[in-house]
C-alpha cells in the first residue's frame, strides 16, 4: 500500500584501495608460515561464491609449533609493565582505525555482510575494543583491588564466522591486556579479516609469538582446544561445539569461557512505542542477515497490539533491500555459506511442514550466491522447532500473549539464555522484566548494540563467562 | 469530527532518531539523484516572508519561480510561491498563467496570538486576493494548556473560511516540545480539515527537523489508513541544501511511498534550497560545479 517508487541507482563502496593476497599462510611466532602438510583451503565470497584466495589449512603441528611459540612468549609478554603492553594494544586499535574502510570491505566481501553494517558497526567496535581495553592493561589493580593480578597463560581463542574481526578483537584484547599470549583460530568461512589483522599485529611491532593466527575449520580447532599446553579456552560457535569442548577439557586445568547460541526473546507490550518497537524488531532479527547468536528471533506481541504491530512490520519490510553486501543502500547480504544458507532453508521448510503461516516481502534476490529473504513466520507456538532451535537466519517466529507473567514463562522457557528485548514506555515494568528474565543481555527499547565497556554472555545452554567491560578480564586473569 | 487523543501511538526520541539516521545513511547517486533532485525542485514553496518585503521583492522573487535556471533544459518549475496576505495580489498577477499556486500565510503569522475574527479576517482577505493555498498557524499557547477542542474548532472555521483554497495547518513544532505533542497537534490538524500539515513557520528554530517529520508522516499514514484521505506534508525552515532535501525525500518514499511523492502531497517551505539543487543538477549534466556567481539570488 505503501510502495516505494524511487529506486535507488547502486552505489557500491570500492574495491580499488583493498590488497587481497592470492594465498594466505599462518600468522606463527611473528612471522608468516606455510603450512606443514602444505594444504590450503579457499575462501567464498558468498555473494557470488567465487574463490577470493587460498588460505593455508593448519595441521597439528601446526598448532603445535603455535602453541610452543605462545609458550614461549608468555614469560617475557607476562612480565612486561602493563603500561608497555598498553602501548602495544593502542597501536593496535589506532592502526585498525587508519585502515578501516579496507577492513569493511574485506570484512563485507569474505562474510557477505552489507557494508552500512561492517563500516558502522563491526570495524569501529573491533577497533573500540582494543582501546578499551588498552586502557585497563596498567589499571589492573584497581579491576581488582587487594588481589595480586597473574596472566592465565597461552590461550586458544576460538571464533565465529558471523563477526569475524569483532569476535578476534573481543578475545584478542582483554587477553592482552592481561599479559596472556594467544593463538587464535578464525572461522574457516571468513578468515580474511583476521589474517588482515595478523598484518597490523605485525606492523604493530608486538614481541614475536604474543598472537599467532592459525587458519583452519574444526579439526584445527579440535588441536587448539586438546594441546596440553593451552592453559584457558575461549570459544564462540554452536552450543554443539561447546558442548564438545567442554567434554574434551574435563579433568585438564584448562579455564574455559563459552559464548553459545541462543534464541532471544523480543517482547513488545502494547503501551511500548509501536514504530520505534517495529524498528527494533527489524534490527533484532534481521541485522547481520539473522547470523547473530543474540538475536531477537522469538518475537512476543501483546494481543491488543499484534495486527497493528504485524501490519506495520510487513510494511517496513517491503522497504528492506536485499543485495550486493558491497551496495551502500543494501540493508541484507548474502548468507554467509552455501551450508548455512541450507540450514535456513531447511528451518523454513520444517517451518512450513508444522503449520506456520509464512510471510516474505516481494525482494528481487540476485541469481547467483546464497540468498534468504527476509522471513516471518506466524501461528506459530513454543511447541513449534523454528520456535525452540536457533535457525540462525532472517527468520522470526511471531507469537502473542496476554500477560506479564504469560510472557516471562514463555521467554524463559528455552535452554538458551543469551539475549532479550523488552518494549514498553512504563519504566517499571522494564526493571520488573530485566529480574525475571533469565537473559545474559537484556536490552529495554532497543536491541542489538554492544560496547566494549559492557559484559556480554550468556546463561544456560548460551554458555558462560563474560565478554567485554571489566568483567571480560577476569576469564583471562587468576590470583595469588 | 474531533479525534480520539488517549489511544494514540508514543514515540521513543532515541529510536526516532536511530530510524532518521539510517535514511540519511542511504546513498543517492548517478540517476536517481537527478531525478531526486528534479522532484525536489517541483515540490519547493519558494519563500519570502519578511517585514521588509515590497512589491518589487515579491515581483522577482516570482520571475525566478517561473525562471530558476533558464539554461537549464528539462527542468520542473517549483511548486509555489510563498508570501504574507498583502503580496498575494501582487504575486498571483506575476505569476499568471505559470500554473505556480500563490500560497500565503494567514491567522496573525507566525504567532497566531489573535481572536478568531482578526483571524477569519486574515485569511479571507488572502483569499480575496486569490490565494490557492492557506497555510495558518495553531494556536500553540491553547495547544500546550490543553484545551485542544479550541485549536480544533480553530482549525475547522479557517479551513471553512479558506473556501476553495487549500489548507496547510502550521503546527510549529519547535514550541511543542515532544514528539508526542507534535503526534497530537498532527492529529487535531488532519481531523479538523487540514490538506497539509507543516512543521514550522521558520521564525522559530528548530524549525523542521527530520524527527518530526518522520512523526507527521507516520501521523498521516494511520490517518490515511483509517479515513481512506491522503493529508500532504510540508517541512518549512532549514532545508537548504539538496542533500538534506534528498534525505527528507528518501524517507518520504520509505515511510509513505509513491502516492505522496509529488507536489500535490509533498511541499519544502524553503528559499536558498532552489539555488543548491540547480547547483547540483548543472553539475549532474556539465559534471563541474560552477559558482554560486552563476546562479541568480532573487
Amino acid at each position: 500500500m505503501f510502495k516505494s517508487s524511487w529506486t535507488y541507482h547502486e552505489a557500491p563502496e570500492s574495491t580499488d584501495h583493498i590488497q587481497i593476497k592470492e594465498q594466505y599462510e599462518l600468522y606463527i611466532n611473528g612471522a608468516f608460515t606455510k603450512p606443514v602438510e602444505g594444504k590450503y583451503f579457499d575462501t567464498i565470497n558468498p555473494s557470488n561464491n567465487q574463490k577470493i584466495a587460498s588460505i593455508a589449512e593448519a595441521s597439528k603441528k601446526d598448532v603445535d609449533k603455535a602453541v610452543k611459540a605462545a609458550k614461549k612468549a608468555f614469560k617475557g609478554w607476562a612480565a612486561l609493565s602493563g603500561k608497555e603492553r598498553g602501548k602495544y594494544i593502542f597501536r593496535i586499535a589506532r592502526l585498525i582505525q587508519e585502515r578501516a574502510r579496507e577492513f569493511a570491505v574485506i570484512e563485507s566481501l569474505d562474510g557477505g555482510k552489507p557494508i552500512r553494517e561492517s563500516r558502522d558497526i563491526d570495524i569501529p567496535l573491533a577497533a573500540n575494543h582494543f582501546f578499551y581495553y588498552a586502557g585497563w592493561a596498567d589499571k589492573l589493580a584497581y579491576a581488582f583491588p587487594n588481589r595480586k593480578v597473574k596472566p592465565v597463560g597461552v590461550a586458544g581463542q576460538i571464533i565465529p564466522w558471523n563477526f569475524p574481526l569483532l569476535m578476534a578483537a573481543w578475545k584478542l584484547a582483554p587477553a592482552l591486556a592481561t599479559g596472556n599470549t594467544v593463538v587464535l583460530k578464525p572461522a574457516e568461512t571468513t578468515p580474511l579479516t583476521a589474517l588482515k589483522l595478523a598484518e597490523i599485529i605485525h606492523d604493530s611491532g608486538l614481541p614475536k609469538g604474543v598472537v599467532n593466527i592459525v587458519t583452519g575449520a574444526g579439526a584445527t580447532g579440535a588441536e587448539i582446544v586438546n594441546h596440553p599446553e593451552v592453559d584457558k579456552i575461549a570459544f564462540t560457535g554452536s552450543t554443539g561445539v561447546g558442548k564438545y569442548i567442554q567434554n574434551a577439557i574435563a579433568g585438564t586445568h584448562k579455564k574455559v569461557t563459552l559464548e553459545l547460541g541462543g534464541k532471544g526473546a523480543n517482547i513488545i507490550f502494547e503501551d511500548a512505542a509501536i514504530d520505534q518497537a517495529v524498528e527494533g524488531i527489524i534490527n533484532a532479527i534481521f541485522f547481520n542477515q539473522g547470523h547473530v547468536c543474540c538475536a531477537g528471533s522469538r518475537l512476543f506481541v501483546q494481543e491488543s497490539v499484534a495486527n497493528v504491530v504485524i501490519q506495520k512490520l510487513k510494511d517496513r519490510m517491503e522497504t528492506l533491500i536485499v543485495g550486493d553486501p558491497l551496495d551502500k543502500n543494501t540493508d541484507i547480504g548474502a548468507i554467509n555459506s552455501k551450508k548455512q544458507l541450507q540450514t535456513i532453508e531447511n528451518y523454513i521448510k520444517i517451518g512450513l511442514n508444522e503449520g506456520g503461516e509464512i510471510y516474505q516481502p516481494n525482494c528481487n534476490l540476485p541469481k547467483k550466491g546464497n540468498w534468504c529473504a527476509p522471513t516471518l513466520f506466524l501461528n506459530v507456538s513454543q511447541s513449534h522447532r523454528i520456535v525452540q532451535e536457533e535457525i540462525f537466519g532472517p527468520v522470526l517466529a511471531i507469537q502473542t500473549f496476554r500477560t506479564i507473567d504469560e510472557v516471562i514463562e514463555k521467554a524463559n522457557n528455552t535452554p538458551y539464555g543469551l539475549s532479550a528485548g523488552v518494549w514498553t514506555q512504563t519504566g517499571s515494568k522494564i526493571f520488573h522484566l530485566t529480574q525475571k528474565l533469565n537473559a545474559g543481555v537484556i536490552w529495554a527499547n532497543t536491541f542489538n548494540k554492544f560496547d566494549a565497556t559492557s559484559p556480554f554472555g550468556g546463561y544456560k545452554e548460551s554458555g558462560f563467562g563474560r565478554e567485554g567491560g571489566l568483567h571480560g578480564l577476569s576469564s583471562y586473569v587468576t590470583f595469588d | 469530527m474531533f479525534p480520539n487523543l488517549n489511544n494514540l501511538p508514543v514515540y521513543d526520541t532515541t529510536g526516532v532518531n536511530e530510524r532518521v539516521k539510517r535514511f540519511c545513511s542511504r546513498s543517492i547517486k548517478k540517476s536517481s539523484k537527478v531525478e531526486g533532485l528534479k522532484l525536489a525542485m517541483s515540490m519547493i514553496d519558494l519563500t519570502t516572508l519578511e517585514g521588509k518585503d515590497t512589491k518589487g521583492k515579491v515581483e522577482q522573487l516570482c520571475y525566478k519561480a517561473m525562471h530558476p535556471h533558464d539554461v537549464l533544459k528539462d527542468i520542473p518549475k517549483v511548486a509555489a510561491v510563498c508570501v504574507y496576505p498583502s503580496y498575494v495580489g501582487v504575486a498571483k498577477k506575476a505569476l499568471k498563467g505559470s500554473n505556480i499556486q500563490v500560497a500565503s500565510v494567514a491567522t496573525a503569522f507566525p504567532s497566531g496570538q489573535s481572536n478568531l475574527e482578526v483571524k477569519l479576517n486574515d485569511t479571507k482577505f488572502a483569499v480575496d486576493q486569490g490565494a490557492d493555498e492557506i497555510d495558518m498557524v495553531i494556536s500553540r499557547g491553547a495547544f500546550l494548556a490543553g484545551d485542544y477542542q479550541f485549536v480544533f474548532d480553530e482549525i475547522a472555521s479557517i479551513k471553512e473560511a479558506c473556501g476553495k483554497a487549500h489548507l496547510k495547518v502550521i503546527l510549529e513544532t519547535g514550541e511543542l516540545d515532544t514528539l508526542d505533542n507534535v503526534r497530537k497537534a498532527s492529529e487535531i490538524a488532519m481531523y479538523a480539515g487540514a490538506d497539509f500539515i507543516k512543521t514550522s513557520t521558520g521564525k522559530i528554530q528548530p524549525a523542521a527537523t527530520m524527527q518530526v517529520t518522520y512523526v507527521m508522516l507516520d501521523a498521516i499514514k494511520d490517518f490515511y489508513l483509517k479515513t481512506g484521505k491522503m493529508i500532504g506534508m510540508k517541512p518549512a525552515g532549514g532545508i537548504s541544501n539538496s542533500k538534506l532535501a534528498l534525505q527528507y525525500l528518501v524517507m518520504l518514499n520509505e515511510v509513505l511511498g509513491e502516492k505522496w511523492m509529488n507536489k500535490n502531497y509533498f511541499r519544502f517551505g524553503a528559499s536558498s534550497l532552489l539555488n543548491d539543487v540547480l547547483m547540483q543538477l548543472v553539475k549532474a549534466e556539465t559534471g563541474l560545479y560552477q559558482s554560486p556567481n552563476y546562479f541568480s539570488k532573487d
